[in-house]
Order: C-alpha cells, then sequence, then structure tokens
C-alpha cells in the first residue's frame, strides 16, 4: 500500500495500524478511540487516545476534503512513549503530543472507526525505527568450536603436506619405476607436480575431518533443548497461564555455565502485586493489628479482615486488617476522608464497569491500581472518568469532579498532581508522590506533622514497603486562570517544552499541606528466598540492581536471605563524591582482605600486602555483602574505580545496588562481562531492565506485570523468578552436558572415521586411494552414525532433574567449563587418532597375508574396506554406547536403527543384480570367520583404552555426578 | 542443605485474586505443556553406569574369552603348511637369474628356469599354489580405477569404446584394447609348473587345476564376455586388440571356452586388486587324488618358470624397459620379488599368525588390567564409602 506522510487514512476496529497517525476525529464521543499497544510494548491494556478538540468534528469526507493543517513535528526517533509537534491550522497553533497519535503496529478497539494523517510512514515509523537494534549473543561454545574447526584445518592443512611430501618421494624413488605398469598422467611433468596434486587430493579425501555437519548438528540440539524448555510442565505457572519460552535456540548450553545473576527487583523477586497494607493519617499509623494487650499481631491468613460490606462496590479480593481506618473513615474524619478522595482523584487509572457494581481497574502502574482500590473499598469508589470530568461515588454520594489538568507523573519530578474543582466549586490540587520530593514542597504549617509522618515513613520503609506522600492545596480562581493561560501557552511551544512544562509544574506544586503517607507491600515472589540459596549454592553470584531506594532494597535483600543478621559486614557506599566512595571502597576492600590476613597467618604467611586478590577470593569464610547505590555507583564504574569496585564486589557474598538507572544496570552487567570471563545472567521484567537483558550473556524475563518488554528483549522468559533455578540447574546444566559430550563424540568420531585414509596414504604410494568406498564415506556421517548421537545429545541425563535441584554444586563444572574445553578437544581427537591407527594397522596385520577358507585370497581392496568400514561403525557405536548414560527407547532405536541400516544398505548395494561395481564382497567377506574375529579383536582394542580411563576417573577421583549417580 | 522449592505440579490451587479467575477461564485453550514423559523428559531410561561390578568382569571376561580363541587360532595356523620360495632371479646364484638378466630379447624360444626346492612334510588335503608379488602397488589410486567395469560385464559397447578411465591403455592405434586399462595391462603371466621329483628318479608332474581359484560372484556375474552364450568369442573380440604387453588376445588364454576371455580365472584374480603392496594371488589348485597317498609327498620338488615374451615391440615409451632385457614378468626395475607359495587350509583360512598372538596378547592385556583394576579398586576406590555427598 502506498501510504505516503501527509494521507489520510480511515481506521476500522480491530484494524493494525499502517503508519505512526495523527488522530484527527472518532466515531466515539470527544474524538476519543482506544488501542490496544501489544505489539509494541507488550500491554494488554486498553490505551485511549483523544484527538484535539479541533478536528473531533471532522466526521465526514467532505469535511476532511478541506482539512489543510499543517503538522510541524520532531524527527523519527525510536521512542514509543513521547512525540511533540504542533498542528497549524486556521491561523491557530494546537499542540500535539503522544496522546493524539496511533502508532505503527498498535490494533483499534471498541472503536467503530477513526480518521488520522500520517506523520510518519515506513521506515520512519517508532515501530521500524526500534528494530534492528539487537546484539547477536553467541555461547563461549560456539566461539571455541569456531576455534577448533580452525585448528583442524591446519591439521587438516598439514597431514596434506605430509602426503603431498611422501608423494613427491614415493614418485621419485618408486613410482618412476613402477611407470613399467603405472605410466605417468599426461600432464604430469614432475614428481613434484605429482606432489601437489596430491596435496588437493588429499585436502577432499580427509576433509570430513572438519565437520561440517556438525553446525548443523549442534543447531538441532539446541532447538531440542529449547523445545524442552518450552514443554517443561514445572516452569508452567497456572495463574497466569504463562510456559517458560525460549525465544533464542542458540544460548541453550551457557545455561549451565552462569555464574553471575544480575537481577531486578520489582516484578522480578517481588510479585509486583502491590497491596495497599499501611498508611499514616493526619500523624496516625493504620494497618497493624493489635491484640488486647497491645502487641502487634503477625498477620496471617486466619487474621480476620474488615468487613467492607457497607459498601456495595468494593473489591472482594481486597484485605485489610486493621478496623480503626474504616471507623474513621465512617465517622467523617476530614483528614480521613480527604486522604482517600485524593487516593480516587490523582491517578491515571481507567475504569471498566461491565455491568452495574462490577468495576475494574486497567491501572498501568500496580501501585496506582492498589491505591485506588483501596480507596475504593474505604469508600471513595472511582467509577467513570471522561477527558473533562471524574465522578467518584464518594460514602455513597456521585459526586463529579471537574478535572482542570493532570500534572503528570515522570521519573525526575517523581510526583504526579490533579487540578480539580469539585462540587461545591472550589478548585483543588491533588498531590502524591516520593517522600522527599513532597516534603520540599510543603507549607511550613504541616511542619510538625511532616515529622511524624516521615518517622513512619521510615518504619513503612524498614518493612519493606513502597511509600508515597499525599498532599493537597486549595487553589483561588484568579491564581488557576493565569497559570492555566501560562499553560496553554507553553504546551504549543516546540523548543523545550518539557523543561518549561516542569518548570510550570513546579511552580503550581509549593505550599502543599501534607495529608499523609501510603505504604504499600511488594510482596515477595514465591520461593525465591529458596532459589537464591540454591543458586548460592550452586556457587552463583547473584546481584541484585534495583531502581528503589536503599532502605527497600536492603529490606527485600533481609527478606530473601541475601543479607542476614549473621553476616560479617553489611558495607553501604553511598558517597556523593568520587573521593569519598574510592575511600570508602578502599576501607571495606581492606576490612576484608586486613581480617582474612589475620584469620591465615595462623597457617601459612600468605605473601606480601601486593597478594593478589583471586588468592584471597578462594579462601575468604566470612560472608560480607555490599551495598551500593546509584549515585556512588557512578562514581565507582569509572574508569580508575570500577576495578576497586569489582574486586570488592566479588569478594562480597551479597551485592545490592540501589537507585540505579537502566543504563547502570547496563553498564554493572558489561563491567563484570569485560573483566571477569565469566557467563552473566541478567533477569528483569520490566523496560528499564532491557539494556541489562540484552548487555548480558543471557537475558531473561519474568512477564510480570510491567509488561512485556523485557520478555520481548529477552532470550528466556517465564513467569516466576524461582523458575531460573529449575532453568539453570536442570535444563542448563542438561543443555550443557549434553552439548559437550556431543562435541567430543563428534570429533573422535570424524577423526577415527578419517585418519584410516592418512595411514593407508602410506602403503598405496600416496595415491589419494581411499579405504572406503564412496558410498560409505558419503553415507556414514549423515545415516550410519549421525542418529545415535543426536539421540544422546538431546536425551542423554547423567543425574536426573531431582538430584540435579538436590546438588546445587554440580553446576559447578560447567562454571569452570571442565566438560569441554582445549583438553578435552585433544583428548577426544587422540582417542579418534589411536582409534583409526588401530583401525587401520590390525586389519593390515591381518590381512596381509589372509586368505579364504576355500583357499582364495581375499586381501583386496573390496574386501579391506568392507571390513574397516564395518570394524569402524561397530566401534562407534560402541562407544557412543558408552558415552550415553540414559537409554532411552530412541537412543535404542537410533542406535540398533543404524547398525541394522548399515548392514541393510551394504548388502543392498551390493547384492548381484544392483550395481556391477563391487557385488557380494560383503558377503563373500562377512562369511569368513576370520573376518568377524578381526572385528571383534579391533572392537575391542579401541574401545578398552578409554574404558579403562573412565574407570579409573570415575573409581580413582569421583566427581560429585559420580556420586549422585 | 538446601531443599529444593517444591512445585506445586498438578495442584490447580487458584488463589483468589482476580487474575486467577481469568487463567481458569482460559483452560479451553491453556498454554500448560502436555504432560507426556517425552516433553517432560521423563521417558523411562536405562542408566548404565560403570561401575567396578560391571567393568572387572568385563575384563576378566574379555580376557578369558580371548586367550582360548588365540590360543584356538594359533594352533590352527601352526599346523598349516605353507611353503615359499622366491624365484626373482636377483642374485647370482639363483638359477632364475640368467633368464632375468641375460635372456636376450631376439630369442624365439621361450626362457625357463628351474627352481628345485624340498618339502619337508608331506602336505595332505588339497594344496593351493600362489604367486606373491611384493612392493607392487595394485592399490595405487590411478592404477586401482584405470579399468572398465562395464567392459569387464560383456558390454558391447564400451568393448567398442573404453572408458576415459583405462587411458593411456583405452586404445592402440585406432583399436580400442580388450580389456583396457593398467590393470589388465600388467596382468601377470609367468607360468609355473611343479615336478616332483620322485627318490626313484622319475619326474613326475603334478597335475593343477586352473578353475575354482576366482570368487563364484566374480565369475559369474561381475565378469561376463561380450556377445551371446556359446558365440565365438574370435569373433566377439573382433576390432579390438590386446593390452599392449601382452603376448596374446584375451580370446587365447585358455582353451576351454568356460575359462577363457574376461571369465579367465586368472585374468579375474589379477582383477580383483590387492589392498596392499605386498600381496598374493591363487594361482593353481593341487587337487587331493587319494586318501592313501598324501596331494604332496615329502621330498624334493623342481618349479618350472616360464617366462612369457612378448611378441610385438610395444609402440611407447613405458615399455622401452620391456624391450631392453627383460622378457618375464618384470619386477626387478622396481625392486619387486616374486614368490610361490605352496599352502593347505583350514577353518580360519591360511597361515596367519598375526591373529592368533593378538588375541593371546589383547587377552592377556585384558585379565591383567583386569587384576590390576581390581588391586587398585580395592586399594583406593573411592566410590563405596562415598556415601556422604557433600556440597
Amino acid at each position: 500500500m502506498n501510504v505516503r506522510v501527509g494521507d489520510i487514512i480511515k481506521l476500522e476496529n480491530n484494524q493494525f495500524v499502517a503508519a505512526d497517525i495523527l488522530l484527527l476525529c472518532s466515531s466515539e464521543p470527544y474524538g476519543l478511540c482506544y488501542v490496544e499497544t501489544a505489539e509494541l510494548d507488550g500491554e494488554t491494556n486498553l490505551k485511549v487516545r483523544q484527538a484535539l478538540s479541533m478536528t473531533s468534528d471532522l466526521g465526514d469526507v467532505s469535511k476532511l476534503m478541506d482539512f489543510d493543517g499543517e503538522v510541524i513535528c520532531e524527527p523519527p526517533n525510536n521512542k514509543l512513549d513521547k512525540f511533540t509537534g504542533t498542528l497549524h491550522w486556521r491561523d491557530n497553533k494546537y499542540s500535539l503530543d503522544n496522546e493524539k497519535m496511533l502508532l505503527r503496529g498498535c490494533i483499534l478497539r471498541n472503536t467503530e472507526w477513526c480518521f488520522g494523517m500520517v506523520i510518519f510512514a515506513g521506515l520512519q515509523t517508532k515501530l521500524m525505527q526500534n528494530c534492528g537494534r539487537t546484539k547477536f549473543k553467541r555461547t563461549s561454545i560456539d566461539k571455541l568450536m569456531n576455534t577448533l574447526v580452525l585448528w583442524i584445518f591446519a591439521f587438516l592443512i598439514c597431514m596434506g603436506v605430509i602426503l603431498a611430501i611422501g608423494n613427491t618421494i614415493w614418485e621419485t624413488c618408486v613410482g618412476r619405476k613402477f611407470e613399467l605398469f603405472l605410466p605417468w598422467d599426461e600432464f604430469q611433468s614432475s614428481a613434484v607436480f605429482s606432489g601437489f596434486l596430491t596435496f588437493w587430493s588429499y585436502i577432499i579425501i580427509l576433509n570430513t575431518v572438519v565437520p561440517i555437519s556438525l553446525y548443523v548438528s549442534v543447531e538441532v540440539l539446541r532447538l531440542g533443548h529449547s523445545f524442552f524448555i518450552n514443554w517443561d510442565r514445572k516452569m508452567y505457572h497456572n495463574q497466569s497461564d504463562m510456559p517458560a519460552e525460549a525465544h533464542t535456540t542458540t544460548l541453550n548450553e551457557e545455561l549451565g555455565q552462569v555464574e553471575f545473576i544480575f537481577s531486578d527487583k520489582t516484578g522480578t523477586l517481588t510479585q509486583n502485586i502491590m497491596v495497599f497494607s499501611k498508611c499514616s493519617i493526619n500523624g496516625q499509623t493504620y494497618g497493624d493489628v493489635y491484640d488486647e494487650f497491645n502487641q502487634k499481631v503477625e498477620i496471617t491468613e486466619k487474621t480476620t479482615c474488615v468487613d467492607f460490606s457497607f459498601n456495595p462496590l468494593c473489591d472482594k479480593a481486597f484485605k485489610f486488617y486493621d478496623c480503626s481506618l474504616v471507623e474513621a473513615v465512617k465517622q467523617q474524619e476530614s483528614a480521613a476522608q480527604d486522604f482517600f478522595r485524593l487516593l480516587a482523584l490523582c491517578h491515571t487509572v481507567m475504569p471498566e464497569e461491565k455491568s452495574e457494581g462490577n468495576l475494574v481497574y486497567q491501572a498501568q502502574s500496580p501501585d496506582e491500581g492498589a491505591l485506588v482500590t483501596a480507596a475504593r473499598n474505604f469508600g471513595f469508589i472511582f467509577r467513570a472518568r471522561t477527558p473533562e470530568t471524574i465522578t467518584l461515588c464518594e460514602m455513597g454520594r456521585a459526586a463529579t469532579y471537574e478535572l482542570l489538568a493532570i500534572l503528570d507523573f515522570n521519573n525526575v519530578r517523581k510526583r504526579m498532581s490533579v487540578i480539580v474543582r469539585n462540587p461545591q466549586g472550589q478548585i483543588k490540587l491533588y498531590c502524591k508522590g516520593a517522600d522527599t520530593i513532597i516534603f520540599d514542597r510543603l507549607d511550613p504549617s504541616s511542619e510538625d506533622l511532616m515529622y511524624a509522618t516521615s518517622e513512619h515513613l521510615s518504619e513503612f520503609a524498614g518493612e519493606g514497603l513502597r511509600t508515597l506522600a499525599l498532599a493537597h492545596k486549595d487553589l483561588s480562581e484568579e491564581y488557576y486562570q493565569v497559570w492555566q493561560k501560562k499553560l496553554h501557552y507553553v504546551s504549543t511551544v516546540i523548543e523545550n517544552r518539557e523543561e518549561q512544562l516542569a518548570a510550570l509544574y513546579e511552580e503550581i506544586e509549593q505550599g502543599m499541606k501534607l495529608l499523609g503517607a501510603t505504604a504499600i507491600e511488594d510482596k515477595l515472589q514465591e520461593g525465591v528466598p529458596e532459589t537464591i540459596a540454591c543458586l548460592n549454592l550452586a556457587n552463583i553470584k547473584i546481584w541484585v540492581l534495583t531502581g528503589d531506594k536503599l532502605e527497600t532494597a536492603m529490606s527485600i535483600g533481609y527478606s530473601c536471605n541475601m543479607l542476614r543478621d549473621d553476616m560479617d559486614e553489611v558495607f553501604v557506599i553511598s558517597g556523593l563524591t568520587q573521593l569519598e566512595v574510592q575511600q570508602q571502597l578502599r576501607k571495606a576492600k581492606e576490612n576484608i582482605l586486613g581480617l582474612n590476613r589475620v584469620s591465615s597467618t595462623g597457617d601459612v604467611e600468605k605473601g606480601d600486602m601486593s597478594a593478589e586478590d583471586s588468592v584471597f577470593e578462594e579462601t575468604i569464610i566470612s560472608e560480607y555483602a555490599l551495598v551500593i547505590s546509584g549515585h556512588s555507583l557512578a562514581h565507582a564504574l569509572e574508569p580508575q574505580l570500577e576495578h576497586t569496585l569489582l574486586d570488592l564486589a566479588c569478594l562480597c557474598k551479597t551485592v545490592i545496588c540501589c537507585r540505579v538507572t537502566p543504563m547502570q544496570k547496563a553498564q554493572v552487567v558489561e563491567l563484570v562481562r569485560r573483566h571477569k570471563m565469566a557467563v552473566t545472567l541478567a533477569v528483569g521484567d520490566g523496560a528499564n531492565d532491557v539494556s541489562m537483558i540484552k548487555t548480558a550473556h543471557i537475558g531473561v524475563g519474568i512477564s510480570g506485570q510491567e509488561g512485556m518488554q523485557a520478555v520481548l528483549a529477552s532470550d528466556y522468559s517465564f513467569a516466576q523468578f524461582r523458575y531460573l533455578q529449575r532453568l539453570l540447574l536442570v535444563h542448563g546444566r542438561w543443555s550443557y552436558f549434553r552439548m559437550c559430550n556431543f562435541l567430543a563424540y563428534f570429533f573422535y568420531k570424524n577423526f577415527a572415521f578419517t585418519l584410516v585414509h592418512f595411514w593407508y596414504g602410506f602403503f598405496c604410494g600416496f595415491s589419494a586411494q581411499t579405504v572406503y568406498d564412496q558410498w560409505f564415506i558419503t553415507l556414514f556421517n549423515i545415516v550410519y552414525t549421525s542418529l545415535p548421537v543426536l539421540a544422546m545429545g538431546l536425551f542423554d541425563q547423567d543425574v536426573n532433574d531431582q538430584n540435579s535441584l538436590r546438588y546445587p554444586s554440580l553446576y559447578k563444572p560447567g562454571q569452570q567449563n571442565l566438560l569441554f574445553n582445549k583438553r578435552q578437544f585433544f583428548l577426544c581427537t587422540l582417542q579418534g587418532m589411536v582409534t583409526s591407527f588401530l583401525l587401520f594397522f590390525i586389519p593390515y596385520g591381518a590381512f596381509s597375508v589372509t586368505l579364504k577358507d576355500d583357499g582364495s585370497d581375499f586381501s583386496d581392496q573390496q574386501a579391506f574396506a568392507v571390513t574397516i568400514a564395518t570394524t569402524l561403525v561397530i566401534v562407534v557405536s560402541v562407544q557412543i554406547g558408552l558415552d550415553t548414560h540414559y537409554w532411552t527407547a530412541v537412543n535404542h532405536l537410533f542406535m540398533w536403527g543404524s547398525l541394522i541400516v548399515y548392514f541393510a544398505i551394504l548388502f543392498a548395494m551390493q547384492s548381484d543384480g544392483l550395481f556391477g561395481i563391487f557385488p557380494s564382497t560383503a558377503r563373500n567377506c562377512l562369511s569368513e570367520k576370520s573376518v568377524w574375529l578381526v572385528i571383534l579383536l579391533t572392537t575391542v582394542v579401541c574401545i578398552l583404552p578409554g574404558l579403562v580411563v573412565s574407570f579409573l576417573r570415575v573409581d580413582l577421583f569421583p566427581t560429585l555426578t559420580d556420586k549422585v549417580q | 542443605m538446601a531443599s529444593s522449592y517444591k512445585d506445586e505440579d498438578g495442584h490447580i490451587t487458584v488463589s483468589g485474586s482476580g487474575a486467577a479467575a481469568g487463567a481458569g477461564a482460559g483452560s479451553l485453550r491453556s498454554k500448560k505443556p502436555e504432560n507426556t514423559a517425552f516433553k517432560q523428559q521423563r521417558l523411562p531410561a536405562w542408566q548404565p553406569i560403570l561401575t567396578a561390578g560391571t567393568v572387572l568382569p568385563a575384563f576378566f571376561i574379555i580376557g578369558l574369552m580371548f586367550i582360548p580363541i588365540g590360543i584356538g587360532l594359533y594352533v590352527t595356523s601352526n599346523n598349516i603348511k605353507e611353503f615359499e620360495i622366491d624365484y626373482t632371479g636377483v642374485e647370482m646364484s639363483s638359477p632364475c637369474f640368467t633368464c632375468a638378466q641375460n635372456f636376450s630379447w631376439n630369442s624365439t624360444k621361450p626362457c625357463t628356469c628351474s627352481v628345485p626346492f624340498h618339502l619337508d612334510q608331506p602336505y595332505e588335503s588339497n594344496v593351493f599354489m600362489y604367486y606373491g608379488l611384493s612392493n607392487f602397488y595394485q592399490n595405487h589410486r590411478r592404477y586401482v580405477k584405470s579399468r572398465d567395469d562395464s567392459q569387464l560385464n560383456g558390454n558391447e559397447e564400451s568393448l567398442r569404446k573404453p572408458s576415459k578411465e583405462c587411458e593411456p591403455y583405452a586404445k592402440h592405434g585406432n583399436k580400442p584394447i580388450a580389456p583396457c586399462g593398467a590393470i589388465a595391462n600388467s596382468m601377470f603371466n609367468d607360468s609355473l609348473e611343479l615336478i616332483y621329483n620322485d627318490p626313484n628318479g622319475t619326474k613326475v608332474q603334478i597335475p593343477l587345476t586352473a578353475t575354482g581359484i576366482a570368487w563364484w560372484t566374480d565369475k559369474h556375474v561381475k565378469f561376463r564376455n561380450p556377445g551371446a552364450e556359446n558365440t565365438n568369442l574370435t569373433v566377439v573380440f573382433q576390432g579390438t586388440t590386446q593390452p599392449v604387453n601382452w603376448r596374446r588376445p584375451v580370446f587365447q588364454l585358455d582353451s576351454d571356452p568356460d575359462n577363457n576371455g574376461f571369465i579367465n580365472e586368472d585374468f579375474i584374480v589379477w582383477m580383483r586388486t590387492a589392498a596392499l603392496p605386498t600381496f598374493r594371488k591363487l594361482y593353481r589348485i593341487i587337487q587331493r587324488r587319494s586318501n592313501v597317498h598324501p596331494t604332496l609327498p615329502r621330498g624334493n620338488y623342481t618349479l618350472e618358470v616360464v617366462y612369457s615374451i612378448l611378441t610385438e615391440k610395444p609402440r611407447w615409451d613405458p615399455v622401452f624397459l620391456l624391450n631392453e632385457r627383460n622378457p618375464d614378468y618384470p619386477v626387478r626395475s622396481f625392486e619387486g620379488r616374486k614368490r610361490m607359495i605352496l599352502s593347505t587350509i583350514s577353518w580360519m583360512g591360511g597361515k596367519n599368525p598375526f591373529l592368533g598372538i593378538a588375541y593371546v596378547s589383547v587377552g592377556s592385556v585384558c585379565f591383567l588390567l583386569g587384576v590390576l583394576l581390581l588391586l587398585i579398586h580395592h586399594k583406593y576406590g573411592n566410590r563405596n564409602n562415598a556415601a556422604e555427598i557433600s556440597h
């Protein structure tokens, strides 16, 4: 379709928006329309968009024909939630913002039709601008594999050169004389030229040693492992109907090597289900339950809830335990009523009244939802919203407030306000926001209240609750009119509109009166402390990176057992200048090292002051924790301090970074990734975690309440933090284990298969004669041996999932990269080489003078080929049999199937009728007893050394895996 | 010890939150993965583990199995009687030296040399007579491919137009060569006779059977003369010429029509190329005639080697060596050796001590390893006392 900028297009219900368009008018009143933005940010709640009131009546085509407005706007960018522009029409300027835009990728809902003007089309749309910045992630095994393939290639060239030199010598010494029976080809001018040709012949013959099929097989395995992750019921969350999902198929085995986990707090460790649990109104706290002896009672399932039956519109799921608050509201205490009135008015929640009395709130942030729900249950029911009004039901009486302005929330302001005209005609400003911000803008008259409230606030924060302070202000009509004019002017400015708006908001949000504070409980997800403990045992370090404040972060740390009272020391780094931070870091480090040195002087002198930290790292017994704030982190991440930070952080058992920006999260991950050579995993649920998720080796998204952005950017996603344990310790470990075994076997197999040609070269005049026939060479890797190893790579389990979880230490070999590294590669290729050597020389010894039992000679090439090929297939099958720990029916099928297919193809190809080329060699050869004796002998000799080695390893140096088995 | 977190798998505990209701309603098409053994990786499986209990007996069994097999093989191999004589004629003392060295190209009479030898033991049952060549690279790639299987299978078209693989032995002059290629061209053509010197002075020529020396499948499936059965081979091969080194055309290899042309067994045996540069090929069979007398009694024998002569002077260079003074089957130029072997046969084939020795040694090594591993296991083995599993 040719959608161009400036076109006016009509959209109908449930259609995708085709470009970024400016909403002009719609079928709904006030030019409203609803969109679903799931494709953009993953959030499924409906969002409302409203056309300018000037354009909202352009509802038919003839009027639209006359529309000749001009839009001046920002250049294309990737910010989905921001738009600035102005519409010039009929000599008027109208400001445009994101609320008037329908972005490409949205779906129109609950709106019959709407008209819009295209602002950005094609690649300039915000959706397209957001694409294509994804970093390509590869696993360390992948990189190792590439190196190894290069090595093998070099090895191949070496073999080619050796054989080419051999050929030159042979042609000079023997071939020249043998010309009697075998004249040189016409084009062959000299022995050296012959050697040159031989080199290329051997490169072609021996190319099977460079395993091209390896890459395909590895991808198949990874795909299989990803499916197993998707299929795991134990990572499926019933409540949200969310199975685990692997978005990538390339990172599975790296899940078995993770050393650092960077976790977001909100929505990851916590449920991000906010529950209004306490509040402080006018200097008095509510929410705790006391028994008759005035002792605080632990709130459990059995504690009786407040009865909200007086309120027909209450939310049944809401629970509150302190009856005194209801009493206060019922007794018309103005502070309490104002408190809840504010909560019911000051928010951006959309109500949806499906049937009379059945209210559902669509909140963009769960905090707001919790607060509005609390107000609803306490009798201040938010019922309806239009762009100009808010309708409440206050203690059973309907009240409509005229909505004059919304001073919306952002990360800098950390507060939001509404200005309303109440039914009595007074203009009021209601504000809620972070305590520090609100306290700075209070009227001096509230000072006493402020101290009392702030005491309560720190108490709340200590319990891990999220707090907000609430304040209000009466505005005079005149003052508001002046301010409103300024607002109108500023909102049409293009340049610096944001800053000017912020300044204007700042101006009106001054001298407010404090109402109180709310405390919302951020519930921990199920099983978080257990998961963290388990991952710690697996030697995985968990760092929490959160945007929350220090106290909240620490309280969550305590509640998930990351911080404990029995820890030796918790270092809190909160310096504001670089020097302070440096000193704090140094001191903490010296503290740890010093203590340790004292403890270690008893036995061995650990060396001088400059002893390597890594040595200490191993020997630290005491437990430390580090808590660092965002301000300090900014300094600590400077190049000159980052090493100190990293060293210190690695000495500590727990690291918590609070008040960090999304960018800092990514920087911390990058720091560890760069300097520690360790696999990092970032887990988060919100848009603020996206950068961290993209930076880490592995990104995991928790599909929680905060939308889907993190999930979309992640490599793996699931619903609950605790599934991380299973993903790493079970799936990751298996994937790594299987992949390593697979690779080792694959290299072994190819070496055993190919090098036979090398040995044969010495006996056939280096003439590039192959040992096997062409069909065998073609089918060996594809048909005869591919399936059993794939089955092993897919199904093998050395330890079952329960034991993997029971013994987290089983995870350690992956972190140390023990199962497949360069040493293992050498061992398996060596095994392959030895096997090929035996495969060639045992039949060689047996065949040099062998005869058939009817006297005819049978040391001919084809018989030789059949014998070696059969032995090879049997040897590699036995070897995979020994390497397989978990024989499922599929393994059996593939294994025996491959052998049967081998013999079937062998006999079919060599049957009398089919090919005249090698009739019946197999029959003549394999009917011979001595051939079977040779095969048996070769098989035993090839398998024995490996068996002895692995037996001795298991018997003398058993790993934990062996013990658990 | 960390207790792993127990998942409430299977429990559908819908807590009273609003969201749960939606999930319950969505259970029509729930995304819950299927609970199959395959998808949950719970396929029933056999999990073999290397333990002393399985590995050590395996070693002993292999050892105890291999040693008797090896001894059996060795004894069988030793019971086979084999006699080998080199008649290349390199040394001055060799009776064939003259023929090999001084035979004149122009002579019209074939050169014959007699090599006397003595058999210490009588050879019972059938005796097989082989010729052996060494340092002869029948396994060279260019040599191996230098044949036309389709021609040898009786294809008339290939007879007239030999495959390119046969170059430079595809055509001679304008005529196609039958059989073409380097393998056929270099066919072994010494003829060997065996004479028994009876102690009473008479010389008895020992009858040699020339049929039954090739594999049945080769003779009846792979190699076929062109043309219909029983047609005159001379006619069939008309328009072709013999390989340049040959003295006779292919249809004159034998007088027996069933052993002539491409299905001549000497030819078939030669065409099955050897895997290694030292090889032996079956030449003749000495059938056992009576149950009373051994096939070859103990005593003195003479091997008569009749060297063939090339009838025509070859036209191109590589063969010039032949022209000079090498009328016998020429191997001396590349330091090859020619041997004649007499051998009896057992169930396991010919004399080959290698297998027997290999079996005995592998068996013994296995057994010793078994003992060694047992000792190591008893002294140092960790598995038994590994009950405590630490983290």
